[in-house]
């Protein structure tokens, strides 16, 4: 463990680029305002599976201003793409509605989007099958769900159930959810001969150009991608998505360079979401509360474009102690889109399941839903054996009990009252992997005393210039204003995604790698190198998660259906915080995801149409101020040897993971009933207090 | 013949930009967000909706905050536009509402805070000019400043949206200031 007291490894920092943030001098990709840039604009299908016949440019091309319209039959030829959603205008085949057919570019935004809408598109429509997923014929077991198998089980779970003295058999439900990051897509595209040069709002610089050099069939060497500020991803530029690609087939074809901003409404449809889930929880029990049996089985659905398995199931591996163990997954392909990740894929709603049912089976026997937690810790890692490589999930339980005031609950459910209002609390346990990916960074001495690490970091909002730079201080053993960092650039050494909770420790691990050896080593530089391949992805005799405990207090208007949160208070086990005050945001800021994911954020895949209705800010509704009382997130010290040399675990995404459950069990507690389908809308909540009243 | 190449596609406009006066020949479509994004280079200024339903793109138009991807460029010669690049006004100095979110650390990916900004700014004006909210208790004076409690800055910050979820820093910064 590095560091001491008063080392700027954990100090509140504030963040390096806040100035220019705060003044609107930081740039995102759509604003790049290169001389003669034209502006793209996406027709996207108007059928939900099909071909397209024929595309009737004469319109658009017609309107002055106009450069081009590009459309399945005349784009330029990509390579074929390992990711399928990225083979945009190479082929008349339409997967799903929304899915793009024709591209117009123009000289002026208005422009560009009067021409799309003045391309006139026919299709031969074949039907579409948009599910219901359930009892779904063109279902099948996945091998694999977010890179773990889809099936595990042990022991003999059926038997185990069927003979448990406590039962809960119970089906949770969670519709498909947006990401919706602030800054919607963009990339701004320009080629200068054979060289390709593009400005994109991506987690990942560094695999955008090697996709980009696959597509394109070009050296890596000739493209060159920026991401210096990216508003927001929340998975969903996690990998390079449709605007860098037609950025860039519109810049070659018109020679000019191209701005796509993909239009919000146009989002959900292109750049993935996170995929309902219909999540059947078993749960046995002896009567002090012992589990005998968990079997979790997940039915979710991908699109025909490729697969993406919402892996709800994996929680059930990680966190409580039973010998009788079924964590499955089952899909369904069909002609919508793709689904991929959105903050905690997996873990947010698979957590969702389990701590409901478990609040559940607290109910069923009796028990405080916390002591039934703490009597469920397992010593080892249910589905592994491994040994925890730190756990601290009872520790957040307890600590959050003591800070929330939970001692002394009335366990009751819809005893308290405060004239039309019901009030309640819940708790719920939450869980997310260590993960890590070899990177590169180098170290720089200047003759100033001075000191720059440069790497291809992507700062999405997290504040990765900040830490990355009290991770390098703390290594060299200098003040924090001695060290420069520079990230989101594809001419500083590669690095992996902002994604997974895992840049940080990814990317620490090569700041502290260089600059420990420039430290010890001055000899060595002035520039010194580091390559984590070989380390930060090295196999772990350890199982390695963060854990942590939520909290919540909600008023259920009986009146109106309305629930508002009173409070939220998450404790977090995640290893060593480096920043603190960049870490509380992250930890909030993805409580309040889980808010919305619990309370306000409703999407759903229409059968009819094979899309989305609720595609804009309108009508899927993310928290805003007002739903927002007072959230608060703090940690415990945990000291954790087999992590990173910063001892650091991820955090950009557990906040989240327990949220919804909390919520939903204070829900349960203020009102007597449970509501098994999110979100807890106002319309939903009525209906179950009229039919049990 | 299309909408595009009719005459009278174009207007002149003058309007008064952090302080500088513009004249521009606009398109009859172009909307303030994109004058400012693509005529002016003034890019603090956010594109996150187009269609008013997200707050970043507020800006203060002759003092009030608006969604300037709502308004026709060619109705508003003669405004005063106040954008995140003009809150500091002439000094290198920032707003000290600009100072609070840094303190606060009220902003993550920063792709919603220059219309957070503005969207203060502007609010903290109309409650000092004694606007009432939703919030606000109908028994209290009908004359004079609204007092801001949290809840009325929650209520009336609401079509400010923030996905990485900096609200309840921006409250604090917000109450830093009054």
């Amino acid at each position: 463990m590095t560091g001491t007291t008063g080392s700027p490894l954990g100090a509140p920092a504030e963040r390096r680029e806040g100035r220019q943030k705060l003044t609107g001098a930081a740039r995102y990709a759509a604003e790049y305002t290169l001389p003669g840039r034209a502006q793209a604009w996406p027709v996207p299908a108007a059928v939900a599976h099909g071909r397209v016949r024929a595309v009737d440019t004469s319109a658009a091309l017609a309107l002055p201003g106009v450069l081009a319209v590009l459309t399945p039959f005349d784009a330029p030829r990509l390579a074929e793409p390992e990711d399928r959603t990225l083979a945009v205008l190479q082929n008349p085949h339409v997967p799903h509605r929304g899915w793009c057919v024709a591209l117009a570019v123009a000289d002026t935004l208005e422009t560009a989007r009067a021409a799309a809408r003045a391309v006139r598109v026919t299709y031969d429509t074949s039907p579409h099958d948009a599910g219901p997923v359930d009892g779904h014929p063109g279902g099948y077991d996945p091998e694999e769900a977010g890179g773990q198998p889809g099936r595990v089980e042990h022991g003999d779970p059926d038997a185990a159930f069927a003979s448990a003295e406590v039962r809960v058999d119970v089906v949770y439900r969670v519709p498909p959810l947006h990401n919706h990051p602030m800054e919607p897509h963009a990339s701004t595209a320009h080629w200068d001969g054979d060289r390709l040069t593009v400005y994109t709002s991506s987690q990942g610089g560094t695999a955008v150009r090697s996709v980009l050099a696959q597509l394109f069939r070009l050296p890596e060497e000739r493209i060159t991608v920026v991401a210096e500020h990216v508003g927001g991803g929340f998975g969903s530029k996690g990998t390079p998505r449709p605007d860098v690609v037609l950025a860039a087939l519109a810049a070659r074809h018109t020679g000019r360079p191209v701005t796509l901003a993909y239009p919000r409404r146009d989002l959900p449809a292109v750049v993935g979401h996170r995929a309902p889930t219909v999540q059947r929880l078993r749960l046995g029990a002896r009567p002090d509360g012992r589990l005998t049996a968990v079997l979790h089985e997940v039915t979710t659905q991908t699109s025909r474009v490729r697969e993406f398995v919402e892996y709800a199931g994996v929680v059930s591996r990680v966190m409580y102690a039973t010998p009788n163990l079924r964590s499955t997954h089952h899909v369904v392909p069909l002609d919508v889109p793709s689904p991929s990740w959105m903050r905690a894929p997996g873990e947010a709603p698979g957590m969702y399941a389990l701590e409901s049912a478990l609040d559940e089976l607290a109910d069923a026997l009796g028990l405080d839903p916390v002591e039934l937690r703490v009597r469920n810790e397992p010593e080892r890692e249910p589905a592994s054996g491994k040994p925890f490589s730190s756990r601290h999930v009872v520790e957040c339980l307890r600590e959050g009990a003591r800070r929330f005031g939970w001692a002394g609950r009335d366990p009751r459910p819809g005893v308290r009252r405060e004239g039309p209002l019901l009030l309640g609390t819940g708790v719920a346990a939450a869980t997310y992997p260590v993960q890590t990916a070899p990177s590169t960074a180098t170290a720089e001495a200047r003759p100033d005393g001075t000191f720059v690490v440069r790497l291809n970091a992507a700062d999405i909002g997290t504040g990765a210039r900040t830490v990355l730079a009290q991770i390098a201080a703390d290594a060299l053993g200098v003040p924090l204003d001695r060290v420069r960092t520079e990230v989101g650039h594809t001419d500083l050494p590669p690095a992996p995604l902002a994604g997974g909770s895992m840049g940080t420790a990814s990317w620490g691990w090569a700041v502290h790698e260089a600059c420990a050896r420039l430290a010890a080593h001055p000899e060595q530089g002035p520039v010194v190198r580091a390559d984590t391949t070989g380390t930060a992805d090295a196999d772990s005799p350890y199982a390695r998660h963060a854990f942590g405990a939520h909290f919540a207090e909600v008023a259920v208007d009986t009146v109106t259906g309305e629930i508002r949160v009173r409070r939220l208070l998450g404790i977090f086990a995640a290893g060593r915080i480096l920043n603190a005050r960049t870490a509380r945001s992250q930890f909030t800021g993805a409580m309040i995801m889980g808010l919305g994911m619990a309370l306000t954020e409703h999407s759903t895949l229409d059968r009819a149409f094979g899309d989305f209705p609720e595609s804009d800010l309108a009508s899927y509704h993310v928290p805003v101020h007002a739903d927002v009382p007072a959230v608060e997130a703090d940690w415990i010290d945990e000291h954790d040897p087999h992590l990173n040399p910063m001892g650091s675990k991820g955090i950009g995404e557990i906040g989240i993971v327990g949220t919804a459950a909390a919520l939903g069990n204070a829900v349960h507690h203020a009102t007597g009933i449970r509501f098994r389908e999110l979100p807890l809308t106002p319309d939903r909540i009525l209906a179950g207090l009229l039919s049990e009243g | 013949m299309s909408s595009a190449s009719r005459p009278g596609h174009h207007s002149e406009v003058t309007l008064r930009v952090n302080g500088k006066p513009h004249t521009l020949r606009v398109d009859h479509r172009r909307v303030l967000l994109d004058l400012l994004r693509e005529d002016l280079d003034l890019t603090g200024s956010k594109k996150g909706c187009d269609h008013g339903q997200c707050g970043a793109c507020t800006v203060l138009v002759d003092g009030r905050r608006l969604n300037s991807c709502l308004l026709l460029a060619v109705t508003l010669d003669g405004s005063e536009v106040t954008t995140v690049e003009g809150l500091g006004g002439d000094g290198d100095e920032p707003h000290p509402l600009q100072r609070a979110f840094l303190d606060r650390d009220a902003f993550q990916c920063g792709y919603c805070t220059p219309g957070q900004l503005c969207s203060a700014v502007g609010m903290l004006a109309e409650a000092a000019a004694g606007h009432l909210s939703h919030v606000t208790d109908p028994a209290a004076p009908a004359e004079g400043p609204v007092p801001l409690d949290r809840r009325e800055i929650r209520e009336r910050m609401s079509a400010n949206l923030c996905r990485c979820g900096a609200y309840p820093r921006i409250v604090e910064a917000i109450e830093d200031v009054i």
